[in-house]
């Protein structure tokens, strides 16, 4: 395999794909961390024009981990409609591009080549998207689901409404859980970070925000982000849950070490499938993100997009409510400023919307990177325009139990008003029906928690 | 005209405009207006001469402000009061439109510009004289920046660090103290005065030999497998800088490890964490607790989760 292109006179050879993958992409932390990233700016559009002459059936055939080695691979390749591949496997990398931005390539179009793609396929044709062709082609590529209410549906907005409480008091939980409502926050999912991981501490949370539920007819689902073998057995034992989740990771091995397989999930699917108390049929929520695998030396030598490309391949298998990558989590060794997580927030919702997944962002950074809210706000902006599914719903976007800031209660109404969007339409009726909103636009009465004191 | 004679006069003007309505005291939050929805306002018209101009604010960080209720219009204003007061999250902070209302949007800034300044600096050397600290550096030669990016540099010593540390310091203590940069400043400059002369003193009456302290600029935690394989003490209590949370920069953390070395990783370590003054684990409580654990690390020569499993 001969892997060369000359740029401005100068030539550039890579020696494998692995390597070609991890120097195309945008300039990444983590990718120098990883020792895969381009060494200059010139190298980084070399690799890019070797790529997009790539045809698509390469990247079939090198997977980040070899089929034998790793679950995820399998799970990923297993999954490929044959048919379909054979129609697209001799495209290159950059025909694939500009098919998925042409006028002529609709919707259902795209959607129905999704089921020929493997990860690698999607990492690779995302390198050489430009921002601006991310959002476009995202946007193209619609993906909804139902639990309780329905999310994704174009011309919509969901808020997770994330109450995180620094010692998982109830009472200051339900304080901000009716703060996130008041502002149409919880469309997407009632999901609490707890501190305490027990089986005790997750039902007793569970119960509450399932109370709130009942007692306000939220049309909503909820959820305790403990481990999945916790909510297993909170759920086994009768406890009121509407979606399970799982933090996932792009190979085997860095599952490992989130103490989390393949039979694992099947198995908590499987459970929520029978026992969640929402109509369903989508159960599951994943979060993900770029570094992951990294962090848990556990990438087999690749860059971390296509880790995260393979997340989402594995998140498909169990059809998810909703997906979303906390793209600043993880720290500036792996996104460093405000523009390597705002690239990253736009791969990782496209690359989901394009493996099939109803992807959401948690716009986020952590203190010691060099980010601030205002970064947060323009990719939030951003994400709306590319058609995201949701983002976090906080306390003025500072997390008080996570210590790190995203979107916040505020942004969910604002983003909905700028870009004429609404809640999930059952949740929209709900508020309509008490009072808080009116023709999309915030009532008066909204912005103030006390209004769920009376019930 | 001094200046304790200045003040007092802008103090009397400024109560009469209060009293006059012509400006809010920026003490009390403002009284509800009931012609305003809750995403509304509309300033009041104001007759002020920019000659008696003057604007002198309260620190809005402090609780009294930093909790106030911010609604407009609240259904219940005692229910919102108890809300606020369940939990730190920035809860009944009303709103302008859709958008945060301008006191809660500059809270929040100036909360992270405290932590981004943290970050950034270096201690003070006049705190690093103070307890006789010298300065040895990690594999950390670019700065800050650097610092960021290479998390695996920050574990380990440089060359120069190596022979330093190997010439200055009594070898095979029972307990060697290291203090770290890390990601905060500002909570060693917070915290050291306490806790370390708790942590000297609190060795010496245990009959616990105190090795040779030192500073070591641009740190991480795995720094301790070095310092055990250079110094051989039986335990090493690094006090490093924890990353700053939003609006708290001075908080830290001892991370202990009982005959570290290379290749040795969280799991064989303890660490005594949110350590700060009002609300955290006290620094003088912390470095008396610290203490309890270096014998009790020696005592099970053990740490981490062996120590766990040991102590049962």
């Amino acid at each position: 395999m001969l892997l060369r292109t000359k740029l401005h006179g100068k030539t550039y050879e890579f020696p494998d794909i692995r390597l070609l993958m991890g120097k195309a992409n945008e300039e990444k932390s983590g990718d120098r961390l990883a020792g895969v990233g381009a060494e200059t700016a010139a190298e980084r559009v070399a690799a890019k024009l070797v790529l997009a002459e790539l045809p698509l059936s390469v990247l079939r055939e090198t997977p980040a981990v070899p089929y034998d080695e790793d679950e995820v691979t399998r799970v990923i390749q297993d999954a490929v409609n044959e048919t379909v591949y054979n129609e697209i496997k001799d495209w290159t990398v950059g025909e694939f591009r500009e098919w998925l931005l042409a006028d002529t390539t609709s919707s259902e179009m795209i959607k129905r080549v999704s089921a020929g793609l493997t990860s690698e396929m999607i990492a690779g044709v995302t390198k050489i998207m430009s921002n601006l062709d991310l959002i476009y082609a995202a946007k193209k590529i619609p993906r909804t689901a139902h639990c309780n209410n329905t999310i994704g549906t174009p011309g919509t907005l969901s808020s997770r409404n994330q109450p995180n409480h620094p010692t998982d008091s109830p009472e200051g939980i339900r304080a901000e859980i009716y703060e996130g409502l008041s502002y149409g926050s919880g469309d997407s999912v009632i999901g609490i970070n707890p501190v305490d991981d027990s089986y005790g501490s997750v039902m007793r949370l569970l119960e509450m925000s399932y109370d709130i539920i009942k007692t306000w007819e939220v049309p909503t689902q909820n959820c305790v982000l403990a481990h999945v073998t916790t909510q297993m057995k909170c759920l086994q034992a009768g406890a009121p849950i509407g979606l399970i989740f799982q933090s996932l990771a792009g190979s085997q091995k860095a599952n490992d070490s989130f103490g989390i397989s393949v039979e694992m999930i099947d198995e908590a699917y499987a459970l929520a499938k029978k026992y969640c108390f929402p109509a369903g049929p989508n159960y599951m929520y994943f979060e993900t993100g770029q570094g992951s695998a990294l962090s848990a030396e556990a990438h087999n030598g690749w860059d971390q997009l296509t880790l995260e490309a393979r997340i989402y391949g594995f998140a498909k298998r169990y059809s998810p409510y909703q997906v979303n990558t906390v793209v600043g989590f993880i720290g500036p060794e792996y996104l460093y400023d405000a523009r390597q997580i705002q690239r990253a927030g736009l791969e990782d919702h496209f690359m989901g919307k394009l493996t099939g997944i109803p992807m959401g962002c948690d716009a986020c950074y952590t203190n010691h990177a060099r980010a601030d809210q205002n970064a947060i706000e323009n990719l939030a902006v951003m994400l709306t325009a590319a058609g995201c599914n949701y983002f976090m719903g906080v306390p003025m976007g500072d997390d008080s139990m996570l210590s790190y800031q995203c979107t916040s209660y505020h942004d969910a109404p604002t983003l909905r008003q700028l870009f004429g969007l609404r809640p999930a339409p059952e949740f929209e009726k709900w508020m309509e029906n008490l009072g808080l909103m009116k023709n999309g636009v915030l009532t008066d009465k909204a912005g103030d928690p006390t209004f769920f004191l009376r019930r | 005209m001094d200046q304790s004679r200045i003040d007092s006069i802008v103090e009397a003007v400024v109560k009469e405009l209060i009293a006059a309505g012509a400006i809010k005291s920026a003490t009390t939050p403002s009284a509800p207006d009931s012609a305003q929805p809750a995403g509304g306002s509309t300033p009041a018209a104001r007759h002020l001469s920019h000659d008696t101009l003057t604007i002198d604010l309260p620190d809005p960080t402090v609780d009294a402000l930093r909790y106030a209720p911010n609604v407009t219009n609240p259904k219940d204003l005692d229910g919102l009061k108890a809300m606020i007061s369940s939990t730190t999250a920035r809860i009944g902070v009303g709103r302008a439109g859709p958008r945060y209302k301008t006191n809660s949007l500059l809270l929040f800034q100036g909360d992270h510009a405290i932590t981004q300044d943290a970050l950034m600096r270096d201690v003070d050397q006049k705190l690093l004289d103070e307890f006789g600290l010298f300065t040895v550096q990690t594999r950390i030669t670019g700065g800050k920046q650097e610092y960021l990016l290479r998390p695996d540099l920050g574990r380990l010593l440089d060359d120069e660090a190596r022979r330093t540390v190997a010439e200055k310091c009594a070898k095979g203590a029972n307990v060697q103290v290291v203090v770290g940069d890390g990601l905060s400043a500002a909570a060693i400059e917070a915290n050291l005065r306490q806790i370390f002369p708790v942590i000297k003193q609190g060795c010496q009456s245990a009959g616990l030999s105190f090795g040779t302290p030192f500073f070591i600029q641009y740190c991480r935690v795995g720094v301790l497998n070095d310092i055990g394989d250079i110094l051989q003490p039986d335990v090493v209590i690094l006090l490093i800088g924890e990353r700053p949370g939003l609006g708290r920069a001075d908080s830290m953390s001892a991370y202990m490890a009982y005959k570290p070395k290379g290749g040795d990783s969280d799991a064989d370590r303890d660490v005594v964490c949110n350590v700060f003054e009002n609300g955290g684990t006290n620094p003088l409580e912390a470095g008396a607790f610290v203490v309890q654990i270096a014998q009790k690390m020696r005592q099970h020569q053990a740490s981490g989760v062996k120590l766990k499993l040991a102590a049962k």
